[in-house]
């Protein structure tokens, strides 16, 4: 004879692995999920143990204050990070310029001025440019926007931070229009159909209606994509040069954190040095400087955001 | 008295519609400027590299004459990199996104584990690269190879698969949640046998996208110390190995002319493998989309 269904029900409930499957899975789970934290843990306690080995090699405000970085110097290796903070922030500043401007303005006509067809065409191509590869930017840096530079301005050597910071800007264009973009259309429908009942032109309505509304969201945006530029690696390693200075001109090779840290890995620095140590203070400067960005547009996009 | 004068707002009318139109010019033009500079870039590494691209060139080891150059080591390498990170990143990612979304209460930690995977997504890759290479290249000894690699890029696009991996999941609608309790699944079974296949499109797109983001990854692999120059290939996890976007970086910084034209083909075989990745993922998208 057959089992009944409630037979089977009790037969299977008593089987007790299956309810230790049920009060395992989740601690097996939870031990998963904190894959995660032990990761941040990781970079961080990786960075703070090999940059104060690196300290006691190089005084704190040595790295700090130096305004000169000659690492590779036998005689007097000077560790001095000023020279690679300017060259990222002239990378970063370039990068803003292009990107601001592009990226806005495209989230705006995607919001406001574009039919549902063409936003459904123009947004995945947008994010075509999001997906492509850094060491291709890096590579079309290099090979086509360099050139194009010298064309028209032969003062600017084969490495600069003004082709890079282009290169890095259109990296981050995609960035800024589609979180923008979000925001924008996060505002009601109600406020923008109230405004252009009121006489208001489209434009009127992006100005003074819609884009001050998502203003939060637009600045964190911004925030975020200086965070991605400040990290951007391999374009700078490619098209920005190798030479660490403080100077403030853009058309000659300059270096920047990340490229450091290429530079050093891809060469023999071996364990142990100071040279070795100095990726590790660098790369924990690096990471202060996009946390302290990201912290920052996660609190302008809360504490700013305008709740309907 | 009346509330409009009538002859301003004529006045300005014609200036107002004018800014309009100018505006909205401009705010296309910015759009399509970006779009442009895909074309470019696009049609500049096809027209360089379009050359070089043959059959030889993905049979061939790298060599330091450039009509000889192949990239065969390296696509060979990203493939055993992908075999790694596939497994290990999808685990993590999807075990991680089933404990927030269904097991995990509202309390103190979660919310901690919450806040910290969207911190690790705005990480540099670079600083990526100095993990692995303290954790899994010194500590754990694994060397340059492919394991270590793997590990380290897992980590690295492990947020991307759990945010997208918690979405597929949300999306489940409740209903079905609760018939399953109702014919008396226990909550294993319900995730296993009915959230999860649900959700499996939505967690295989993000996960591929996810994917195609680790195999263009260059910084992490030069951190690493992952070499260039191979001319053999691995045979195993343990083996070093050389991936697709190192071995174009390289060609890329080398000064003679002729290796631009090689690390374009080799950018296109790069992007070949990203746009059959990212169709693989369109076509599980929109078949699989709306079903409920």
């Amino acid at each position: 004879m057959r089992p009944s269904v409630q037979e089977m029900i009790a037969r299977s409930q008593s089987k007790k692995n299956k309810k230790m499957t049920e009060k395992l899975i989740p601690i097996l789970l939870f031990l998963i999920a904190s894959v995660s934290v032990l990761t941040s843990i990781g970079i961080v306690l990786t960075l703070i143990v090999e940059t104060i080995t690196f300290f006691t090699r190089v005084p704190f405000f040595e790295f700090i204050f130096g305004t000169t970085w000659l690492p590779f110097s036998n005689k007097d290796a000077q560790f001095g990070i000023l020279p690679l903070i300017v060259g990222t922030l002239k990378v970063t500043f370039i990068a803003i310029v292009v990107a601001v401007p592009i990226g806005i303005a495209a989230a705006i006509y995607l919001s406001e001025y574009a039919s549902e067809n063409i936003r459904r065409v123009l947004k995945p191509i947008l994010e075509v440019l999001a997906g492509v590869p850094t060491i291709v930017y890096g590579f079309f840096a290099l090979t086509f926007v360099t050139p194009m530079l010298q064309l028209i301005f032969p003062a600017i050597k084969i490495f600069n931070a003004i082709s890079p910071g282009i290169v890095v800007g259109i990296m981050i264009i995609p960035m800024i229009a589609s979180l923008s973009e979000d925001a924008l259309s996060s505002v009601p429908k109600s406020i923008r159909e109230g405004a252009l009942a009121m006489g208001s032109t489209k434009f009127e309505v992006a100005w003074k209606i819609t884009v001050p509304a998502a203003l939060s969201g637009i600045i964190a945006s911004v925030v975020l994509a200086v965070s991605r530029a400040i990290g951007e690696t391999m374009i700078v390693s490619l098209a920005a040069g190798s030479t660490p200075r403080l100077d403030g001109d853009f058309t000659g090779s300059i270096q920047t954190m990340t490229a450091y840290i290429v530079q050093v890995s891809k060469g023999d620095a071996g364990f142990g040095t100071t040279i070795y140590y100095s990726i590790y203070a660098v790369g924990f400067t690096l990471f202060v400087f996009t946390m302290v960005m990201n912290i920052l547009a996660s609190y302008v996009s809360k504490r700013f955001r305008e709740e309907y | 008295m009346r509330y409009i004068e009538q002859q301003t707002v004529v006045k300005r009318m014609n200036s107002r519609l004018i800014i309009n139109k100018i505006f909205q010019s401009i705010f296309l033009l910015a759009t399509l400027l970006a779009l442009l500079a895909l074309v470019i870039l696009l049609y500049r590494i096809v027209s360089q590299g379009v050359g070089h691209l043959s059959l030889e060139f993905l049979m061939n080891f790298a060599s330091r004459f450039p009509e000889k150059a192949g990239i065969k080591a390296a696509l060979i390498g990203s493939l055993w990199l992908m075999m790694v990170v596939a497994p290990t990143s999808i685990i993590l990612g999807v075990g991680s996104a089933i404990y927030l979304e269904e097991y995990a209460k509202q309390n103190r930690i979660t919310s901690f584990i919450r806040m910290n995977i969207s911190n690790l997504a705005g990480v540099p890759s670079v600083v990526f690269g100095l993990l692995g290479l303290t954790i899994f290249v010194r500590a754990m000894a694994l060397g340059n190879s492919v394991l270590a690699a793997g590990f380290t890029m897992s980590l690295l696009i492990l947020p991307v698969i759990v945010v997208a991996a918690q979405e597929a999941i949300r999306s489940v609608p409740g209903e079905m949640r609760d018939a399953s309790y109702g014919m008396g699944a226990t909550k294993w079974q319900t995730i296993i046998k009915i959230i999860l296949p649900a959700a499996l499109p939505g967690i295989l797109t993000g996960s591929i996208l996810a994917l195609s983001r680790a195999i263009g990854e260059t910084a992490p692999l030069i951190v690493i110390g992952v070499p260039v120059i191979i001319q053999f290939l691995p045979a195993g996890v343990m083996d070093t190995f050389t991936a697709l976007p190192m071995q174009i970086y390289d060609w890329s910084s080398r000064p003679q002319q002729e290796f631009q034209t090689v690390a374009a083909a080799g950018i296109m075989v790069l992007m070949a493998v990203l746009l059959i990745m990212n169709s693989i993922a369109v076509i599980i998208r929109n078949k699989f989309d709306k079903r409920y």
